[in-house]
Protein backbone atom coordinates (compact mmCIF):
# COMPACT_ATOMS: atom_id res chain seq x y z
CA UNK A 1 0.00 0.00 0.00
CA UNK A 2 1.37 3.06 -0.72
CA UNK A 3 1.75 6.33 1.25
CA UNK A 4 -1.58 7.65 -0.77
CA UNK A 5 -3.61 4.68 -0.73
CA UNK A 6 -3.52 5.03 3.33
CA UNK A 7 -4.35 8.41 3.60
CA UNK A 8 -7.12 8.01 1.28
CA UNK A 9 -7.81 5.00 3.55
CA UNK A 10 -7.23 6.98 6.56
CA UNK A 11 -9.51 9.75 5.55
CA UNK A 12 -11.52 8.66 3.07
CA UNK A 13 -12.98 5.34 3.50
CA UNK A 14 -16.56 5.84 2.27
CA UNK A 15 -17.62 2.35 3.83
CA UNK A 16 -17.08 3.73 7.17
CA UNK A 17 -19.04 7.25 6.37
CA UNK A 18 -21.54 5.48 5.06
CA UNK A 19 -22.15 3.50 8.33
CA UNK A 20 -21.84 6.40 10.34
CA UNK A 21 -23.91 9.04 8.07
CA UNK A 22 -27.73 7.05 9.45
CA UNK A 23 -26.40 7.73 13.11
CA UNK A 24 -24.97 11.47 12.26
CA UNK A 25 -28.01 12.45 10.70
CA UNK A 26 -30.54 11.04 12.82
CA UNK A 27 -28.99 11.85 16.60
CA UNK A 28 -25.46 13.80 15.88
CA UNK A 29 -27.21 16.59 13.63
CA UNK A 30 -30.57 16.89 15.54
CA UNK A 31 -28.44 17.24 18.65
CA UNK A 32 -25.96 20.08 17.27
CA UNK A 33 -28.97 22.10 16.31
CA UNK A 34 -31.28 21.79 19.46
CA UNK A 35 -27.32 22.97 21.66
CA UNK A 36 -26.29 26.27 18.94
CA UNK A 37 -30.29 27.16 18.50
CA UNK A 38 -31.41 27.10 22.21
CA UNK A 39 -27.81 28.74 23.16
CA UNK A 40 -28.01 31.16 20.61
CA UNK A 41 -31.53 32.39 21.04
CA UNK A 42 -30.84 32.78 25.16
CA UNK A 43 -27.25 34.24 24.23
CA UNK A 44 -28.67 37.11 22.36
CA UNK A 45 -31.51 38.05 24.57
CA UNK A 46 -28.82 37.76 27.14
CA UNK A 47 -26.64 39.96 24.81
CA UNK A 48 -29.35 42.40 24.11
CA UNK A 49 -29.57 42.65 28.14
CA UNK A 50 -25.60 43.48 28.58
CA UNK A 51 -25.20 45.51 25.90
CA UNK A 52 -28.27 47.85 27.30
CA UNK A 53 -26.58 47.66 30.48
CA UNK A 54 -23.18 48.38 29.00
CA UNK A 55 -24.24 51.87 27.69
CA UNK A 56 -26.42 52.87 30.32
CA UNK A 57 -26.24 56.10 32.19
CA UNK A 58 -26.46 53.72 35.70
CA UNK A 59 -22.91 53.32 36.45
CA UNK A 60 -23.17 50.22 38.46
CA UNK A 61 -25.00 48.36 36.06
CA UNK A 62 -22.29 49.37 33.06
CA UNK A 63 -20.18 47.97 35.65
CA UNK A 64 -22.16 44.53 36.17
CA UNK A 65 -21.86 44.07 31.84
CA UNK A 66 -18.19 45.06 32.18
CA UNK A 67 -17.35 41.98 34.22
CA UNK A 68 -19.42 39.55 33.21
CA UNK A 69 -18.14 40.37 29.89
CA UNK A 70 -14.87 40.37 30.71
CA UNK A 71 -15.02 37.24 32.95
CA UNK A 72 -17.06 35.05 30.15
CA UNK A 73 -14.55 35.96 27.16
CA UNK A 74 -11.45 35.99 29.24
CA UNK A 75 -12.06 32.05 30.45
CA UNK A 76 -11.64 29.14 27.85
CA UNK A 77 -15.30 27.76 27.09
CA UNK A 78 -14.37 24.37 28.18
CA UNK A 79 -13.34 25.56 31.69
CA UNK A 80 -17.01 27.41 31.62
CA UNK A 81 -18.70 24.42 30.36
CA UNK A 82 -17.23 22.23 32.94
CA UNK A 83 -17.84 24.45 35.73
CA UNK A 84 -21.60 24.77 34.71
CA UNK A 85 -21.32 21.33 33.49
CA UNK A 86 -20.42 19.61 36.51
CA UNK A 87 -20.67 21.89 39.68
CA UNK A 88 -24.36 22.79 38.93
CA UNK A 89 -25.49 19.63 36.95
CA UNK A 90 -26.23 17.91 40.71
CA UNK A 91 -28.10 20.63 41.53
CA UNK A 92 -29.87 21.17 38.42
CA UNK A 93 -30.60 17.34 39.33
CA UNK A 94 -32.52 17.60 42.23
CA UNK A 95 -34.38 20.39 41.36
CA UNK A 96 -35.96 18.86 38.33
CA UNK A 97 -35.23 15.08 38.18
CA UNK A 98 -34.15 15.21 35.25
CA UNK A 99 -30.22 13.88 34.32
CA UNK A 100 -29.54 15.41 30.99
CA UNK A 101 -26.75 17.23 30.68
CA UNK A 102 -28.41 19.55 27.82
CA UNK A 103 -29.63 22.54 30.19
CA UNK A 104 -26.54 23.06 32.08
CA UNK A 105 -24.59 22.40 28.68
CA UNK A 106 -26.96 25.41 27.06
CA UNK A 107 -26.61 27.71 29.65
CA UNK A 108 -22.85 27.24 29.81
CA UNK A 109 -22.86 27.98 25.67
CA UNK A 110 -25.31 31.06 26.41
CA UNK A 111 -23.70 32.63 29.04
CA UNK A 112 -20.77 32.63 27.13
CA UNK A 113 -22.63 33.56 23.60
CA UNK A 114 -24.05 36.53 25.69
CA UNK A 115 -20.41 37.84 26.79
CA UNK A 116 -19.71 38.47 22.98
CA UNK A 117 -22.98 39.36 21.50
CA UNK A 118 -23.49 41.75 24.15
CA UNK A 119 -19.98 43.42 23.04
CA UNK A 120 -21.53 43.45 19.27
CA UNK A 121 -24.74 44.98 20.27
CA UNK A 122 -23.20 47.33 22.31
CA UNK A 123 -20.67 48.56 19.49
CA UNK A 124 -23.38 48.42 17.15
CA UNK A 125 -25.88 50.74 19.31
CA UNK A 126 -22.85 52.87 20.09
CA UNK A 127 -21.91 53.79 16.08
CA UNK A 128 -25.61 55.14 15.45
CA UNK A 129 -25.07 58.73 15.06
CA UNK A 130 -26.08 60.61 17.89
CA UNK A 131 -28.64 62.99 15.67
CA UNK A 132 -31.00 59.98 15.84
CA UNK A 133 -31.70 60.01 19.31
CA UNK A 134 -31.79 63.65 19.63
CA UNK A 135 -34.26 63.84 16.78
CA UNK A 136 -35.99 60.94 18.61
CA UNK A 137 -36.06 63.17 22.08
CA UNK A 138 -36.98 65.91 19.95
CA UNK A 139 -40.04 64.92 18.63
CA UNK A 140 -41.39 63.89 22.41
CA UNK A 141 -39.89 60.29 22.94
CA UNK A 142 -38.64 59.19 26.14
CA UNK A 143 -35.11 57.86 26.43
CA UNK A 144 -36.50 54.37 26.47
CA UNK A 145 -38.95 54.53 23.32
CA UNK A 146 -35.73 56.01 21.65
CA UNK A 147 -33.64 53.38 21.84
CA UNK A 148 -36.34 51.01 21.37
CA UNK A 149 -37.82 52.62 18.03
CA UNK A 150 -34.97 54.16 16.80
CA UNK A 151 -31.24 53.67 18.01
CA UNK A 152 -31.45 49.58 18.75
CA UNK A 153 -33.09 48.46 15.39
CA UNK A 154 -30.19 50.06 13.60
CA UNK A 155 -27.49 49.49 15.35
CA UNK A 156 -28.76 46.00 15.47
CA UNK A 157 -28.84 46.09 12.05
CA UNK A 158 -24.90 47.58 11.18
CA UNK A 159 -24.20 44.29 13.07
CA UNK A 160 -25.83 41.68 11.87
CA UNK A 161 -23.18 39.94 9.68
CA UNK A 162 -21.15 40.07 13.48
CA UNK A 163 -24.04 38.19 14.83
CA UNK A 164 -24.28 35.90 12.45
CA UNK A 165 -20.05 34.79 12.94
CA UNK A 166 -21.15 34.49 16.30
CA UNK A 167 -23.90 32.06 15.70
CA UNK A 168 -21.14 29.78 13.47
CA UNK A 169 -19.04 29.71 16.79
CA UNK A 170 -21.75 28.46 18.58
CA UNK A 171 -22.55 25.58 16.47
CA UNK A 172 -18.88 24.25 16.29
CA UNK A 173 -18.84 25.16 20.26
CA UNK A 174 -21.67 23.08 20.67
CA UNK A 175 -18.91 20.13 20.38
CA UNK A 176 -17.51 20.53 23.80
CA UNK A 177 -20.57 19.55 25.42
CA UNK A 178 -18.88 16.01 25.32
CA UNK A 179 -17.05 16.84 28.06
CA UNK A 180 -20.41 16.67 30.38
CA UNK A 181 -20.72 13.11 28.96
CA UNK A 182 -23.22 11.88 26.88
CA UNK A 183 -25.37 9.05 26.52
CA UNK A 184 -25.79 7.23 23.12
CA UNK A 185 -28.80 9.55 22.44
CA UNK A 186 -27.62 12.62 23.31
CA UNK A 187 -24.72 12.73 21.18
CA UNK A 188 -24.02 15.62 18.71
CA UNK A 189 -22.08 15.57 15.48
CA UNK A 190 -18.75 15.54 16.80
CA UNK A 191 -19.13 13.20 19.68
CA UNK A 192 -20.71 10.83 17.37
CA UNK A 193 -17.64 11.17 14.87
CA UNK A 194 -15.44 10.39 17.62
CA UNK A 195 -16.88 7.33 18.47
CA UNK A 196 -17.21 6.15 15.32
CA UNK A 197 -13.70 6.72 14.61
CA UNK A 198 -12.01 5.24 17.80
CA UNK A 199 -14.18 2.31 17.55
CA UNK A 200 -12.75 1.57 14.02
CA UNK A 201 -9.66 3.19 14.32
CA UNK A 202 -10.45 5.24 11.13
CA UNK A 203 -11.14 9.26 11.10
CA UNK A 204 -13.16 8.79 7.68
CA UNK A 205 -16.26 9.13 10.73
CA UNK A 206 -15.09 12.63 11.84
CA UNK A 207 -14.45 13.96 8.13
CA UNK A 208 -18.21 12.91 7.84
CA UNK A 209 -19.05 14.77 10.92
CA UNK A 210 -17.00 17.96 9.78
CA UNK A 211 -18.66 17.65 6.08
CA UNK A 212 -21.96 18.13 8.16
CA UNK A 213 -20.44 21.01 10.19
CA UNK A 214 -19.68 22.74 6.87
CA UNK A 215 -22.93 22.20 5.72
CA UNK A 216 -24.42 24.61 8.87
CA UNK A 217 -21.56 26.77 8.85
CA UNK A 218 -20.81 27.43 4.53
CA UNK A 219 -24.49 28.78 3.54
CA UNK A 220 -23.85 30.66 7.11
CA UNK A 221 -20.95 32.82 6.18
CA UNK A 222 -22.30 33.28 2.68
CA UNK A 223 -25.52 34.65 4.64
CA UNK A 224 -22.71 36.96 6.38
CA UNK A 225 -21.26 38.05 3.04
CA UNK A 226 -24.82 38.88 1.70
CA UNK A 227 -26.05 40.88 4.43
CA UNK A 228 -22.55 42.77 4.68
CA UNK A 229 -22.99 43.57 0.77
CA UNK A 230 -26.87 44.45 0.93
CA UNK A 231 -26.15 46.99 4.34
CA UNK A 232 -22.86 48.32 2.11
CA UNK A 233 -24.46 48.85 -0.84
CA UNK A 234 -28.20 48.95 0.10
CA UNK A 235 -31.27 47.35 -1.68
CA UNK A 236 -30.78 48.05 -5.42
CA UNK A 237 -32.78 51.15 -5.91
CA UNK A 238 -32.17 54.38 -8.20
CA UNK A 239 -31.01 56.88 -6.40
CA UNK A 240 -33.35 59.92 -7.09
CA UNK A 241 -31.77 62.54 -9.09
CA UNK A 242 -31.92 65.99 -6.83
CA UNK A 243 -35.14 68.18 -8.15
CA UNK A 244 -32.59 70.55 -10.22
CA UNK A 245 -30.76 67.80 -12.08
CA UNK A 246 -34.17 66.58 -12.87
CA UNK A 247 -35.45 69.95 -14.50
CA UNK A 248 -32.15 69.85 -16.15
CA UNK A 249 -32.77 66.27 -17.79
CA UNK A 250 -36.28 67.53 -18.73
CA UNK A 251 -34.82 70.31 -21.11
CA UNK A 252 -32.32 68.14 -22.31
CA UNK A 253 -35.87 66.00 -23.52
CA UNK A 254 -37.97 68.58 -24.64
CA UNK B 1 -51.36 76.38 5.07
CA UNK B 2 -53.96 75.50 7.36
CA UNK B 3 -53.85 77.42 10.56
CA UNK B 4 -51.34 77.85 12.99
CA UNK B 5 -51.99 77.70 16.75
CA UNK B 6 -48.82 78.98 17.73
CA UNK B 7 -47.36 80.15 21.06
CA UNK B 8 -45.40 83.28 22.94
CA UNK B 9 -41.64 81.69 23.59
CA UNK B 10 -39.52 83.37 26.14
CA UNK B 11 -35.93 81.80 27.23
CA UNK B 12 -34.84 84.24 30.79
CA UNK B 13 -31.10 84.64 32.00
CA UNK B 14 -30.61 80.64 30.81
CA UNK B 15 -27.25 79.75 31.84
CA UNK B 16 -25.49 76.98 31.28
CA UNK B 17 -21.83 75.43 31.76
CA UNK B 18 -19.90 71.94 30.67
CA UNK B 19 -17.54 71.99 33.14
CA UNK B 20 -15.32 75.34 33.37
CA UNK B 21 -16.94 75.79 29.84
CA UNK B 22 -19.91 78.37 30.55
CA UNK B 23 -21.71 78.07 26.94
CA UNK B 24 -24.63 80.39 27.84
CA UNK B 25 -24.25 82.95 29.90
CA UNK B 26 -27.33 84.84 30.89
CA UNK B 27 -29.55 84.68 27.50
CA UNK B 28 -33.25 86.09 27.35
CA UNK B 29 -34.80 85.46 24.01
CA UNK B 30 -38.75 86.81 23.60
CA UNK B 31 -40.46 85.34 20.41
CA UNK B 32 -44.11 86.76 20.13
CA UNK B 33 -46.50 84.44 18.82
CA UNK B 34 -46.57 84.17 15.05
CA UNK B 35 -43.43 85.67 14.78
CA UNK B 36 -39.63 84.05 13.57
CA UNK B 37 -36.78 85.00 15.47
CA UNK B 38 -33.50 84.53 14.00
CA UNK B 39 -30.43 83.83 15.49
CA UNK B 40 -27.08 84.31 14.51
CA UNK B 41 -23.49 84.57 15.41
CA UNK B 42 -20.22 83.16 14.63
CA UNK B 43 -19.75 79.32 14.94
CA UNK B 44 -19.05 78.58 18.65
CA UNK B 45 -21.02 81.14 19.73
CA UNK B 46 -23.77 79.10 21.60
CA UNK B 47 -26.57 79.29 19.20
CA UNK B 48 -27.46 75.79 19.04
CA UNK B 49 -27.09 74.51 22.57
CA UNK B 50 -29.89 77.49 23.13
CA UNK B 51 -32.24 75.90 20.87
CA UNK B 52 -31.66 72.81 22.43
CA UNK B 53 -31.86 73.84 25.78
CA UNK B 54 -35.30 75.95 24.81
CA UNK B 55 -36.65 72.86 24.62
CA UNK B 56 -34.70 71.30 27.27
CA UNK B 57 -32.70 69.21 25.50
CA UNK B 58 -29.97 70.11 27.55
CA UNK B 59 -31.04 71.36 31.14
CA UNK B 60 -30.59 74.83 31.75
CA UNK B 61 -28.25 75.08 35.08
CA UNK B 62 -29.88 78.80 35.82
CA UNK B 63 -33.21 80.75 34.18
CA UNK B 64 -36.44 80.26 33.09
CA UNK B 65 -38.48 78.77 29.91
CA UNK B 66 -41.72 79.74 29.19
CA UNK B 67 -44.38 79.08 26.65
CA UNK B 68 -47.29 81.53 26.34
CA UNK B 69 -46.04 82.83 29.40
CA UNK B 70 -46.18 79.69 32.02
CA UNK B 71 -43.04 78.23 32.86
CA UNK B 72 -42.61 74.61 31.79
CA UNK B 73 -39.30 74.21 33.54
CA UNK B 74 -41.71 71.59 36.15
CA UNK B 75 -43.49 70.36 33.12
CA UNK B 76 -42.76 66.56 31.86
CA UNK B 77 -39.72 67.58 29.10
CA UNK B 78 -41.05 64.68 26.73
CA UNK B 79 -44.09 66.50 26.49
CA UNK B 80 -43.03 69.94 26.37
CA UNK B 81 -40.77 69.09 22.84
CA UNK B 82 -43.66 67.27 21.86
CA UNK B 83 -45.11 71.15 21.31
CA UNK B 84 -41.77 72.39 20.08
CA UNK B 85 -40.62 70.67 16.47
CA UNK B 86 -37.39 70.97 15.47
CA UNK B 87 -35.28 70.48 12.34
CA UNK B 88 -31.79 69.56 12.31
CA UNK B 89 -28.49 70.50 10.48
CA UNK B 90 -28.37 67.05 9.81
CA UNK B 91 -31.52 66.22 8.83
CA UNK B 92 -31.71 63.34 10.93
CA UNK B 93 -34.03 61.47 9.39
CA UNK B 94 -34.36 57.32 10.27
CA UNK B 95 -32.57 56.07 8.11
CA UNK B 96 -34.56 52.05 8.48
CA UNK B 97 -38.09 53.55 7.71
CA UNK B 98 -39.65 54.90 4.90
CA UNK B 99 -40.16 58.40 4.52
CA UNK B 100 -43.92 58.64 5.28
CA UNK B 101 -43.36 56.25 8.66
CA UNK B 102 -41.09 58.52 9.59
CA UNK B 103 -43.39 61.49 9.56
CA UNK B 104 -46.29 59.13 11.62
CA UNK B 105 -43.72 57.39 13.91
CA UNK B 106 -44.69 59.97 16.36
CA UNK B 107 -48.57 60.36 15.76
CA UNK B 108 -48.67 56.83 15.97
CA UNK B 109 -46.70 56.23 19.15
CA UNK B 110 -46.74 59.49 21.03
CA UNK B 111 -50.70 60.56 19.74
CA UNK B 112 -51.79 56.80 19.90
CA UNK B 113 -53.42 57.58 16.18
CA UNK B 114 -54.45 54.43 14.23
CA UNK B 115 -51.82 53.92 11.91
CA UNK B 116 -54.29 54.58 8.93
CA UNK B 117 -55.58 57.82 10.10
CA UNK B 118 -51.42 58.60 10.76
CA UNK B 119 -50.66 57.64 7.86
CA UNK B 120 -53.26 59.79 6.11
CA UNK B 121 -52.16 62.79 8.07
CA UNK B 122 -48.33 62.14 7.44
CA UNK B 123 -49.31 62.06 3.70
CA UNK B 124 -51.00 65.09 3.71
CA UNK B 125 -48.30 66.69 5.40
CA UNK B 126 -45.81 65.70 2.69
CA UNK B 127 -48.32 66.91 0.57
CA UNK B 128 -47.46 70.30 1.99
CA UNK B 129 -43.43 69.89 1.58
CA UNK B 130 -44.46 68.52 -2.33
CA UNK B 131 -42.93 65.27 -1.50
CA UNK B 132 -46.40 63.05 -1.16
CA UNK B 133 -44.78 61.00 -4.27
CA UNK B 134 -41.84 60.00 -2.25
CA UNK B 135 -43.62 58.48 0.43
CA UNK B 136 -42.83 54.98 0.66
CA UNK B 137 -39.30 55.04 -0.53
CA UNK B 138 -36.27 55.45 2.20
CA UNK B 139 -34.28 58.82 3.00
CA UNK B 140 -31.24 57.10 1.97
CA UNK B 141 -32.82 57.99 -1.78
CA UNK B 142 -33.85 61.16 -1.63
CA UNK B 143 -31.25 64.64 -2.00
CA UNK B 144 -30.77 66.87 0.88
CA UNK B 145 -33.04 69.36 0.05
CA UNK B 146 -35.82 66.70 0.27
CA UNK B 147 -34.82 64.99 3.26
CA UNK B 148 -34.87 68.25 4.75
CA UNK B 149 -38.44 69.02 3.72
CA UNK B 150 -39.26 65.06 4.87
CA UNK B 151 -37.83 66.86 8.11
CA UNK B 152 -39.95 69.52 8.39
CA UNK B 153 -43.13 67.61 7.53
CA UNK B 154 -42.33 65.56 10.04
CA UNK B 155 -41.89 68.22 12.70
CA UNK B 156 -44.96 69.81 11.29
CA UNK B 157 -47.18 66.58 11.73
CA UNK B 158 -47.02 67.03 15.70
CA UNK B 159 -48.98 70.01 15.45
CA UNK B 160 -46.21 72.20 17.21
CA UNK B 161 -46.84 75.36 18.80
CA UNK B 162 -42.67 77.05 17.78
CA UNK B 163 -40.65 75.30 15.81
CA UNK B 164 -36.79 75.66 16.44
CA UNK B 165 -34.54 75.35 12.75
CA UNK B 166 -30.84 74.60 13.54
CA UNK B 167 -29.07 75.51 10.84
CA UNK B 168 -31.56 73.62 8.72
CA UNK B 169 -29.64 74.74 5.55
CA UNK B 170 -25.74 74.49 6.26
CA UNK B 171 -25.74 71.23 5.02
CA UNK B 172 -27.31 71.25 1.77
CA UNK B 173 -25.83 71.67 -1.51
CA UNK B 174 -26.01 75.55 -3.00
CA UNK B 175 -28.75 75.08 -5.31
CA UNK B 176 -31.17 73.24 -2.46
CA UNK B 177 -30.98 76.03 -0.06
CA UNK B 178 -33.45 77.64 -1.69
CA UNK B 179 -36.31 75.41 -1.64
CA UNK B 180 -36.18 74.59 2.00
CA UNK B 181 -36.12 78.60 2.70
CA UNK B 182 -39.03 79.27 0.52
CA UNK B 183 -40.68 76.34 2.72
CA UNK B 184 -39.37 78.28 6.24
CA UNK B 185 -40.35 81.45 4.71
CA UNK B 186 -44.08 80.15 3.93
CA UNK B 187 -44.34 78.73 7.53
CA UNK B 188 -43.31 82.07 8.67
CA UNK B 189 -45.96 83.30 6.16
CA UNK B 190 -48.52 81.39 8.05
CA UNK B 191 -48.49 82.45 11.29
CA UNK B 192 -45.77 79.83 13.06
CA UNK B 193 -43.69 81.10 15.98
CA UNK B 194 -40.12 80.13 14.85
CA UNK B 195 -36.44 80.51 16.04
CA UNK B 196 -34.13 80.15 13.17
CA UNK B 197 -30.44 79.71 13.69
CA UNK B 198 -29.00 80.20 10.62
CA UNK B 199 -25.86 81.58 8.33
CA UNK B 200 -28.49 82.79 5.74
CA UNK B 201 -28.16 86.57 5.70
CA UNK B 202 -30.62 87.05 3.04
CA UNK B 203 -33.18 84.97 5.33
CA UNK B 204 -32.82 86.61 8.72
CA UNK B 205 -32.98 90.07 6.95
CA UNK B 206 -35.65 89.40 4.62
CA UNK B 207 -38.24 86.85 6.60
CA UNK B 208 -37.61 87.44 10.41
CA UNK B 209 -39.33 89.90 12.69
CA UNK B 210 -36.11 90.01 15.25
CA UNK B 211 -32.86 89.22 14.63
CA UNK B 212 -30.32 88.48 17.76
CA UNK B 213 -27.09 88.40 17.65
CA UNK B 214 -25.03 85.93 19.61
CA UNK B 215 -20.98 85.68 20.57
CA UNK B 216 -19.32 83.88 22.93
CA UNK B 217 -22.51 83.00 25.22
CA UNK B 218 -24.12 86.18 26.01
CA UNK B 219 -26.36 88.42 23.22
CA UNK B 220 -24.18 91.05 22.02
CA UNK B 221 -27.31 92.77 20.19
CA UNK B 222 -30.99 92.26 18.99
CA UNK B 223 -33.71 94.16 17.31
CA UNK B 224 -35.80 94.19 13.75
CA UNK B 225 -33.40 93.41 10.99
CA UNK B 226 -32.97 96.49 9.49
CA UNK B 227 -31.61 97.94 12.94
CA UNK B 228 -29.68 94.81 13.39
CA UNK B 229 -28.52 94.73 9.44
CA UNK B 230 -28.32 98.39 8.52
CA UNK B 231 -27.08 99.83 11.71
CA UNK B 232 -25.20 97.78 13.98
CA UNK B 233 -24.24 99.29 17.31
CA UNK B 234 -21.24 96.92 18.52
CA UNK B 235 -17.86 96.45 17.43
CA UNK B 236 -18.04 92.77 17.56
CA UNK B 237 -22.02 92.80 15.33
CA UNK B 238 -20.20 95.12 12.98
CA UNK B 239 -17.06 92.97 12.40
CA UNK B 240 -18.93 89.76 12.18
CA UNK B 241 -21.60 91.80 9.34
CA UNK B 242 -18.43 92.44 7.15
CA UNK B 243 -16.78 89.05 7.54
CA UNK B 244 -20.10 87.40 6.46
CA UNK B 245 -21.45 90.22 3.88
Amino acid sequence: MNAFEQLAQTFFDWEAMAAVLPNLLTVGLPNTLILALASGIIGTVLGMVLAIMGISRNRALRWAARVYTDIFRGVPAVVIILLIGIGLGPIFRQLTGSTSPFPMGILALSLMAAAYIGEIFRSGIQSVEKGQLEASRALGFSYRSSMQLVVVPQGVRRVLPALVNQFIALIKESSLIYFLGLVASERELFRVGNDAASTTGNLSPLIAAAVLYLCLTIPLTHLVNFIDHRLRMGKKEKPEPDELAARIGEGAKA
Amino acid sequence: MKTIESGTLTGKNLHLSFGSNHVLRGIDLHVERGTTASVIGPSGSGKSTLLRVLNRLIEPDQGDILLDGRSVLKDNPDELRRRIGMVFQQFNLFPHKTVVDNVSLALRKLRKMPADEARDKALAQLDLVGLKHKADVRPGNLSGGQQQRVAIARALAMDPEVMFFDEATSALDPELVKGVLALMADLAAAGMTMVVVTHEMGFSRNVSDTVTFMDGGVVVESGPPAAIFDNPQTPRLKSFLSDVL
